[in-house]
């Protein structure tokens, strides 16, 4: 029988509870407040997306520039639902069958794309999400074509994001962890040394891949969920340039990583909201500077410790 | 048959444009292995500024074109000291976010200075006229871009292929350690290329916005993706390759758009390039290179 209830794993379950505690007497005492919390949803939720490109790119090393295409999916199949079935059940009925689609979908593009490498992959995800984009633009009669679907009702709230973002780490970190992960890293260091050593390369990849969108599909969901409309137009190139952004800001392979780097990317541009139109302009150059002078990232492909770190706000395990 | 022959002379000098933005994609791909996400928003400057000399200065389009090549050769140069030059040693996808940020910089200086809003080119500066060929009509401004493209690859495939500083690219794309202990500056040839494929962006920038009239700060996204799929359809870092692929995907784009499919025409371009990328990767043109450990 494994010991779930190693010291590591206490402190991380304390952590999780303290912070979660912390967020929600944040929002009951209001200083949280509406504006906040939907910059706070909008955080949420560009974690969880992060989380599963970082798999993709950070664990398996592959390059996908598609993550919003199976966003995209997410979304859709959950708004559809959302609007037939009502209230919780609904929601998560809509998770699922995102999920099972997007499993399905991903698994179609897996097979034969992985057999490519580097850009020549981005590209061809790339490719694949704008299909995915332009096909929902042109089935008018279920997705609702350019003008989208509306009125789709609000469930996700900060227990829904909060309780996926956990959850996934839960899965990523169990994933990283397990045979199967440790073949995958071997996949990511050195491709050719792992098939020698009898990994199965095409496995692996395409099992961080197809995990890798399904939690993108998630993100659809709440997102679908958050915002009452969903139009093909948000799910473009430049969607899944904003989560490649977070991956690669906080450090490709660091899950702590990806979460303070959408925390900081999302209160940047929340401050720079203030400055309309000069907003765009202070954010390229952010990043240009960041790369420039963090290569690897915030956090490169470490993760903060939290047996080192007791206090400190961040990312889960170690 | 009649308008298939049209839509192909309309690809044709559509595709001319495309072909001269890969251009430049495939030679920086070549030397530095690196997409240059940014190529397409040279190619928007290079759109505003020969509006602004065929309307601020009155000039016509030659010296428009000539004046445009020689600011984005200057903008791209720059871009590449500042940006990409301490990144050459790092991870390639570190280089294409940084790629992505100088992207999202010129689009939204463009806008934040020129405003968000659609710029119209003065048409008078064209010759007017229509060249009628057994029932397809070409207009002079659709011959104008395809000769002038075509001059200007000619004139890049002597640069390539005669000169020494041709010579010193195709080294330093081939190996540029190897390059380096030749003698060769494989600083000076890096930048070279980039002024070269820029200029190539800016002349294609002046076409583009004759062809459509109408100018925009967002223009060099799409377009900017197209030619890099023009790029890689041809086999990228083949020069060659380029044009065909560009022209290639104009001709493809205008015959699905004629032929009724025009809400589907984006798609066919990047499902022609998912299927160039599974039967043979390395493009039309490319070698396929053996693996060695």
């Amino acid at each position: 029988m494994k010991n779930w209830f190693t010291k590591n794993n206490i402190r991380w379950a304390v952590f999780t509870v303290l912070v979660y505690a912390l967020f929600q007497y944040l929002i009951s005492v209001n200083i949280i407040n509406s504006y906040y919390q939907v910059v706070l949803y909008n955080i949420g939720i560009n974690i969880v997306l992060a989380l599963g490109l970082n798999l993709i790119i950070g664990y398996s090393g592959q390059f996908s520039l598609g993550h919003a295409g199976f966003m995209a999916i997410g979304a859709y199949c959950a708004g559809l639902v959302m609007l037939k079935v009502d209230g919780t059940v609904g929601f998560l009925a809509g998770i699922g069958f995102g999920i099972v689609m997007t499993a399905l979908i991903a698994l179609i593009i897996a097979i034969p794309t992985l057999r490519l490498r580097g850009d020549y992959l981005a590209i061809a995800t790339l490719g694949f999400s704008e299909v995915i984009r332009i096909a929902i633009t042109n089935m008018d009669d279920i997705t609702g074509g350019a003008a989208g679907l509306n009125n789709i009702p609000k469930i996700t709230n900060f227990n829904w994001i909060f309780g996926v973002i956990v959850i996934s780490l839960v899965l990523i970190v169990n994933f990283a962890r397990s045979s199967h992960g440790r073949a995958t890293a071997s996949v990511r260091e050195d491709e050719i040394a792992a098939e020698s050593m009898g990994v199965n390369t095409t496995k692996y990849k395409t099992l961080a891949f197809v995990i890798g969108a399904c939690l993108a599909s998630v993100g659809g969901a709440l997102y679908a969920g958050n915002f009452y409309t969903l139009t093909p137009g948000i799910f473009g190139f430049m969607k899944s340039v904003d989560i490649l952004v977070i991956v690669v800001f906080g450090g490709m392979g660091s899950l702590s990583g990806s979460i303070v780097a959408a925390f900081l990317l999302g209160l940047i541009n929340m401050f720079l909201n203030d400055y309309a139109e000069l907003r765009m302009i202070i954010y390229s150059v952010l990043i240009i500077v960041i790369m420039v002078y963090r290569p690897n990232g915030l956090f490169g492909n470490k993760e903060l410790n939290i047996n080192a770190i007791f206090k400190r706000k961040g990312g889960k395990r170690s | 048959m009649t308008i298939f022959l049209q839509q192909l002379v309309n690809g044709l000098s559509l595709g001319s444009i495309f072909a001269l933005v890969a251009l430049g994609y495939t030679m920086v791909y070549g030397i530095i292995k690196l997409i240059n996400f940014a190529h397409g928003d040279i190619y928007m400057v290079g759109a505003y500024i020969g509006y602004f000399v065929i309307t601020g200065l009155h000039l016509g389009v030659v010296p428009a074109i000539i004046i445009a090549m020689a600011a984005c050769a200057l903008l791209g140069v720059v871009i590449e000291k500042i940006a990409y030059k301490p990144l050459r040693h790092a991870s390639r996808i570190t280089s294409l976010i940084t790629a992505i940020g100088v992207s999202l910089f010129l689009e939204y200086t463009m806008q934040y200075f020129m405003g968000a809003g659609v710029r119209t080119m003065p048409d008078d500066v064209l010759l007017e006229g229509v060249l009628q060929i057994g029932g397809v009509s070409i207009t002079y401004t659709q011959l104008m871009i395809f000769v002038i493209a075509v001059l200007l690859m000619l004139l890049l495939q002597f640069i390539v292929k005669k000169t020494k500083i041709g010579k010193a690219m195709r080294a330093v794309s081939t190996d540029p350690d190897a390059a380096q202990l030749m003698g060769i500056n494989v600083n000076a040839t890096i930048s070279y290329t980039f002024a070269i494929g820029s200029a190539l962006a800016g002349a294609a920038g002046v076409l583009v916005g004759l062809y459509y009239n109408s100018i925009s700060p967002l223009m060099g996204m799409t377009p900017g993706l197209k030619a890099f799929i023009a790029a890689v359809f041809g086999g990228i870092g083949i020069i060659p390759g380029a044009m065909m692929g560009g022209v290639s995907i104009g001709v493809l784009e205008t015959l699905v758009a004629g032929y009724g499919g025009s809400l589907y025409k984006d798609a066919v371009v990047y499902v022609i390039l998912i299927l160039i990328l599974l039967i043979k990767p390395s493009g039309l043109l490319g070698k396929n290179e053996k693996e060695k450990v």
